[in-house]
């Protein structure tokens, strides 16, 4: 046998494992916009309140962030999915998106306040010479210059949770990752993994797109 | 010196940072159309006492009064609490320019000057609009409305900063060192603006080290040192024939 009949068998067996690594990225996908959606604001209105000034609010958020992003993402997956999903009553799905959420929600929070605090005093000031209360300057001063500084560190978030969704795996979700493994044991071969690995590149690729238009729409000033 | 009704009252305030004694019970007063300009060397408390009267600073005591309203009081040497709705609503008619501009870096400069009167006024959009055309246009900048502030240099910000200030129709302008962070041939602009609006009778209090401009702009200069006020004075007296012995040497070193 030489080695191109060789690579054709190779193709024909990526052609027919293929569509059932692929059906776990439609959960992959699910999971990941529900993440993003509910994660960013939930960082930005936690940000909200560590700048605020009521330090009982502010106490809280320390631990919220200190916890969340102090242990592993696995080990809080467990813990909502053994623990918390009886009492709950989640599926697979959701216990993965709460414990998601809540993890994404830590570091946007720290990203966010981050942003916030780089922001110039003079900019408060302005605004509060011209008469704006607190919550105007923040959403219509404060805020728009500190979403474009974030971007970038917003971004780096963005492509590492499409690779984090792979560990739902451990609570036996079918995504992508877990598909691949069941036929790699099943056929002694690594070809399912180079096709998920395929599949999550293509998935980053599309995120780092985004980003890269969002940062270009931003960049009319400065 | 009264020419008319006092729009700013300050009577005995005092200010601390931590163990620095800033403002050692300062009192000014201010009438309508009058232009006052407070010299002095840094660190003397000018700029701090600027900004209490916008309530950027708030005063450990002593009364602060904006149009015969009060946004800092006392009774009997306690402060006494006003809400921070009822100061911001005082401080309204208060305009303010800085030193370092202060422009909205992410709006256009025609953004920059209708933001206010829309959001805080709640005005018409095409009202401010056509306002903010004509504020551009006196400040010369009427080319520069959707061009962003980073496209512009500091003197032409620092005009946006005037016409953004002015767009809230304030009775009192305050300018903190407004050319202290402009290059040399940068200033003029600037100062001819505060000239302008001189003419026209705005009420101002200006913090600057620009002698000349001060003594051809003012009604009256006031010279700070150690957080207090030590010479009030007509700017022909004032230059010519200072009082005290600090001021001299001041002047001496700045002429």
């Amino acid at each position: 046998m030489n080695s191109s009949e060789e690579f054709i068998k190779i193709l024909e067996y990526a052609g027919k494992v293929t569509p059932y690594i692929a059906s776990g990225l439609g959960v992959v996908i699910k999971l990941y916009i529900v993440v993003i959606i509910c994660s960013i604001p939930l960082g930005l209105i936690c940000a909200i309140g560590k700048v605020s000034k009521s330090n009982i609010i502010k106490g809280i958020l320390e631990i919220y962030t200190w916890v969340f992003r102090g242990t592993p993402l696995l080990l809080q997956l467990f813990f909502v999915y053994f623990g918390l999903s009886k009492v709950f009553g989640f599926n697979q799905f959701q216990a993965a998106a709460v414990t998601f959420i809540i993890n994404y929600g830590a570091y946007f929070t720290e990203i966010f306040r981050a942003g916030i605090q780089s922001i110039d005093k003079g900019q408060y000031e302005a605004a509060k010479a011209l008469g704006m209360n607190y919550s105007q300057t923040m959403k219509r001063i404060i805020i728009p210059q500190m979403l474009k500084r974030v971007l970038p560190p917003i971004s780096n978030e963005a492509i590492t949770l499409v690779k984090d969704t792979s560990l739902v795996t451990a609570i036996a979700i079918g995504d992508i990752l877990r598909n691949a493994k069941e036929i790699a044991s099943r056929d002694f071969t690594l070809t399912p993994y180079i096709i998920a690995g395929i599949m999550y590149l293509a998935l980053t690729s599309v995120i780092v797109y985004i980003f890269k238009k969002l940062e270009q729409r931003y960049s009319v000033y400065e | 010196m009264n020419r008319g009704e006092n729009m700013v009252k300050v009577n005995k305030i005092n200010k601390h940072f931590g163990k620095l004694h800033v403002l050692k019970g300062v009192s000014l007063e201010v009438s309508k159309g009058e232009v006052v300009t407070i010299i002095g060397p840094s660190g003397s408390g000018k700029s701090t006492l600027l900004r209490s009267i916008n309530n950027l600073e708030t005063v450990q005591n002593g009364m602060i009064e904006i149009e015969g309203n009060k946004i800092a009081d006392e009774k009997s040497g306690k402060k006494i609490h006003i809400p921070e709705k009822e100061i911001r609503f005082n401080c309204k008619k208060v305009g303010m320019v800085f030193q370092n501009f202060n422009l909205f870096p992410h709006k256009t400069i025609l953004e920059n000057i209708i933001e206010a009167p829309i959001v805080v006024n709640k005005e018409a959009r095409d009202v401010v609009i056509k306002r903010a055309k004509s504020l551009l246009q006196k400040v010369g900048l009427s080319s520069k409305a959707n061009v962003y502030p980073f496209q512009l240099s500091g003197g032409q910000k620092q005009r946006v900063a005037i016409a953004r200030a002015l767009a809230m129709e304030p009775d009192i302008m305050l300018f903190d060192e407004p050319t202290s962070a402009l290059d040399p041939e940068l200033t003029g602009e600037v100062l001819n603006v505060i000239k302008e609006l001189a003419k026209e009778n705005m009420t101002m209090i200006i913090v600057t080290h620009e002698m000349a401009f001060a003594r051809e702009v003012s009604d009256r200069i006031v010279f700070m040192d150690e957080g207090e006020i030590i010479e009030e004075a007509a700017p022909d007296e004032f230059f010519n024939n200072p009082e005290h012995e600090r001021v001299k040497g001041f002047l001496n070193k700045m002429l």
